[in-house]
């Protein structure tokens, strides 16, 4: 997918929260200007694992009505917030006439789980209670409306309920990759004029025993403290730390944000979603097949990239091995790692990573480098392209390059 | 990207193959002789205990796979074999590469109960809450399948590795629009030029003791559980609920040019999509039925066809009080007087509500439909709700030219998405 003038991508909108703050703002001078988190990593309520918490929001302030909030689970709370920061900043909030034709794409997971009410009926089962019990306890302790925060798609709908985007709703699962696809066919819809105007993102709430359990399963949680996922990565077989986040973009064809006199915070110049088995060297064929499709369209100046490396092992070190190869090469001139900063949060994690790639490209700066000062070369200047790179913890790889608007 | 446009001047559609697992059998064949005989795939559950249950009664299918096993692996093995079907039929590819990108409508995932129950069984550590001894537990285990299944992106994954797709799969979910919504990204990406051929997918193989209960607690079930054939009775009077069930339907979609340059023969066109989010309410629709009026119109208006040319609707027909309310409601006030001339007709009296793939496997009967002439019926109805006044092709099957046939999904989380399905020529 590659950009031709006449049909370009812009991002007018980006809705961001996650352990260093609510909105674009509290990102860019914590990650830009070295200001104070607002939440700092918490090692002890999940040890042995470490988790990036949400920072304190005001609900209220984006959804109104109790009787929603309510009826959401964290994860829903926290998604259908970041919305609402998206088309606040976007100008779309209250639009009923555009937003009834905003499509949405959104990268989720699935609900919290009620963790008392699995634990007393795990001690139940495992004093020997007959095989009936399970049924009766479910039925007695599960509330009705548990169910429904839990649905993967009801993220979509208590956006729409909340903030009435009403166009078309398609919820994608399947971690990195389900926020990779989301993106990207998003904007090949906007390019073939299968819609013009999107809202596109997910939320993760990291603070779950559930989702830790389940990763924890595969070894790939890191045990310890607040450490960049490079260091990570060099310690063992490294470890990914889950972090609170919610990210919401719009964005929109030039025509339709011209035609309501916005402009953009960057231009979404291509998104590529990939996938490989993993074998060693198969990711990295992946990206390198993605930067090639690139290459018309980067200028001459060295890249500031904008990375997805999680920490793990095994696919930070490849990664690594690539950047520095492009680094070697002069093509790329610094890379920062958000999982240093807020974690990993699975589905979320590419739109907001294209979201502080956009951030970047209009504040004209880029992030303070942390951790390994060999790959975290200092950056002066405004980048004109970012490029971010999205390899997921288990699979999937993905690719943007995000553009300044004259 | 072939020369042959629709009137929009996108690349037309066309299906190649087709292929359904349900408990009515396996293979298309099997299902559409039973379809059509009126007979229905519902029984009672042996999976698991049913103590204290007020339902009793599901579509699962358990003929094929006689070992217990997770949801995910059900769900795998059916898109499996629904794939293997349309594929073949499609005579695409070669085995294990499949020329085209996949799109798949997979349930949501989680650890269930055996695997929690062994993890807290096996756990050492007395410390801490229920989820501390099971981590500490799963940090000293090394069970990649146990792992991976709890993935949302496993199954689709597998599926790709399996049958060779081209690029990263989409795993999706728009609850019971989920079927539909595959279709529709498959559709959208050949209309795109993005590829030329897509395999979607609508698999369910989900019923397990926590997922039914959640839809008791709803009050969304049928209780009919003394005749579990009888149960489901989509826009009947006494209806009362739907019936859960489990299976998979897949079709093979290619560009309409693309696949008579390889001599494939077109079973069908996919004519026209849309889909439109409702605001109302997370369980109910709209009252005035807007969005699902919008997106049946919008469909029309996306397939360029007229109210007089539809001369079938395959029904969402859950079989619960306010579904078949609704969707009644809707095709009224978008069809007018043209209702009264168009066979409706719901499959999940037979199949049940397969839920995630009801979508896909209704798709695949629209087609067969339009093939064999042949409406399959409304089993189960015998006492006519006076509110639905539609023809709802009553227990019996009735031999009809059909040329385009609407296929309406509907879902939680105000997901409507409905299809226009037409016979070949495009």
């Amino acid at each position: 997918m590659s950009t031709a003038p006449a049909d370009e991508i812009w991002i007018t909108g980006i809705g961001l929260i996650s352990s260093l703050g609510e909105g674009l703002d509290a990102h860019w001078q914590v990650m830009a200007e070295g200001a104070d988190r607002a939440a700092p990593i918490d090692t002890t309520r999940f040890a042995p694992f470490p988790v990036y918490p949400m920072a304190p929001l005001e609900l209220d302030k984006q959804i109104p009505r109790r009787a929603d909030q309510r009826q959401m689970e964290t994860w829903q709370r926290l998604g259908t917030y970041a919305a609402g920061l998206a088309l606040d900043d976007s100008g779309l909030k209250g639009d009923l006439d555009r937003l009834s034709r905003m499509d949405m794409i959104v990268a989720a997971g699935g609900g919290e789980r009620d963790l008392e009410v699995d634990g007393q009926i795990l001690a139940g089962l495992a004093q020997g209670a007959n095989e009936t019990f399970l049924n009766e306890r479910l039925i007695n302790d599960l509330r009705p409306t548990l169910f429904l925060a839990q649905l993967s798609n009801l993220l979509a709908g208590n956006i729409a309920i909340v903030h009435k985007v009403t166009g078309s709703s398609r919820t994608f699962m399947g971690e990195e990759s389900a926020g990779i696809s989301a993106v990207e066919i998003a904007a090949r819809r906007i390019r073939a004029g299968q819609g013009e105007v999107f809202l596109v993102g997910g939320a993760y709430n990291a603070e779950r025993k559930d989702m830790l359990l389940s990763l924890a399963l595969g070894h790939m949680l890191w045990q310890g403290g607040d450490v960049p996922v490079w260091a990570r990565a060099a310690s063992g077989n490294g470890g990914v730390v889950t972090g609170s986040v919610g990210a919401f973009l719009v964005i929109e064809s030039r025509a339709h944000a011209e035609a309501r006199g916005k402009r953009p915070h960057a231009r979404l110049a291509s998104v590529l979603s990939g996938r490989s088995r993993r074998k060693p060297g198969e990711a990295r064929a992946v990206a390198e097949r993605q930067l090639a499709e690139l290459a018309p369209l980067l200028g001459s100046e060295p890249l500031a990239v904008v990375s997805g490396a999680s920490g793990l092992a095994a696919p930070t070190l490849e990664e690594r091995a690539f950047h520095e190869g492009l680094i070697a090469d002069g093509r790329v001139a610094a890379v920062r790692a958000p999982q240093s900063w807020i974690g990993n949060s699975l589905e979320t994690t590419f739109p907001a990573q294209v979201g502080l790639a956009a951030l970047a490209v209009s504040r004209q700066g880029f992030y303070l480098p942390k951790g390994d000062a060999a790959i975290e070369r200092p950056f002066d200047g405004a980048p004109r392209q970012v490029l971010t790179t999205s390899w997921g913890f288990w699979r999937g790889e993905g690719m943007a390059l995000v553009e300044a608007v004259d | 990207m072939g020369v042959t446009r629709d009137h929009l001047g996108r690349p037309v559609v066309a299906i190649t193959g087709m292929g359904v697992v349900s408990s009515l059998g396996q293979g298309i064949d099997d299902n559409w002789a039973a379809l059509t005989a009126g007979r229905s795939g519902i029984h009672r559950i042996t999976r698991f205990p049913t103590e204290h249950l007020r339902t009793t009664i599901a579509g699962t299918v358990d003929f094929i796979f006689p070992e217990e096993v997770r949801s995910p692996v059900l769900s795998e093995r059916l898109a499996h074999l629904a794939a293997d079907e349309a594929v073949a039929q499609a005579g695409i590819g070669s085995p294990g590469d499949f020329p085209g990108m996949l799109f798949m409508a997979v349930p949501p995932v989680e650890l269930e109960w055996p695997a929690r129950r062994d993890l807290f069984a096996a756990a050492s550590s007395a410390e801490g809450d229920a989820y501390d001894r099971m981590i500490v537990r799963a940090l000293q285990e090394n069970d990649v399948d146990a792992y991976e299944f709890a993935l949302y992106g496993c199954v689709a994954d597998r599926i790709a590795d399996s049958f060779g797709t081209r690029g990263s799969p989409v795993s999706l979910s728009t609850a019971c629009a989920s079927g539909a919504s595959a279709i529709q990204l498959g559709v959208e990406a050949i209309r795109r030029g993005d590829t030329d051929a897509a395999l979607v997918i609508g698999t369910d193989g989900s019923i397990h003791i926590e997922g039914l209960i959640r839809f008791q607690l709803l009050s969304a079930l049928s209780t009919n559980n003394e005749d579990p054939t009888a149960a489901s009775r989509p826009f009947s009077k006494n209806r009362d609920g739907f019936v859960m069930a489990e299976g998979a339907g897949a079709l093979v979609l290619e560009d309409y040019d693309a696949a008579r340059a390889r001599g494939a023969k077109i079973l069908g066109i996919m004519r026209g999509i849309a889909e439109k989010q409702d605001d109302f309410h997370r369980t109910r629709s709209t009252p005035d039925g807007s969005p699902v009026i919008a997106a049946i119109r919008q469909t029309l208006d996306d397939a360029g066809a007229g109210l007089d040319e539809v001369n079938y609707i395959n029904a969402h027909g859950t079989s619960t009080p306010e579904n078949d309310k609704m969707e009644a409601l809707s095709l009224a006030a978008v069809f007018g007087e043209h209702i009264a001339g168009i066979p409706i007709s719901s499959n999940k009296s037979m199949i049940g509500h397969t839920l995630t793939a009801a979508g896909a496997i209704e798709a695949v009967f629209s087609v067969k439909t339009i093939l064999e002439g042949l409406i399959p019926p409304t089993i189960n109805h015998d006492v006519p709700d006076p509110s639905i006044p539609l023809d709802v092709v009553p227990n019996v099957a009735r031999a009809a030219p059909v040329s385009l046939v609407l296929s309406n999904s509907f879902g939680f989380g105000g997901q409507n998405a409905c299809l226009l399905i037409g016979a070949e020529p495009a």
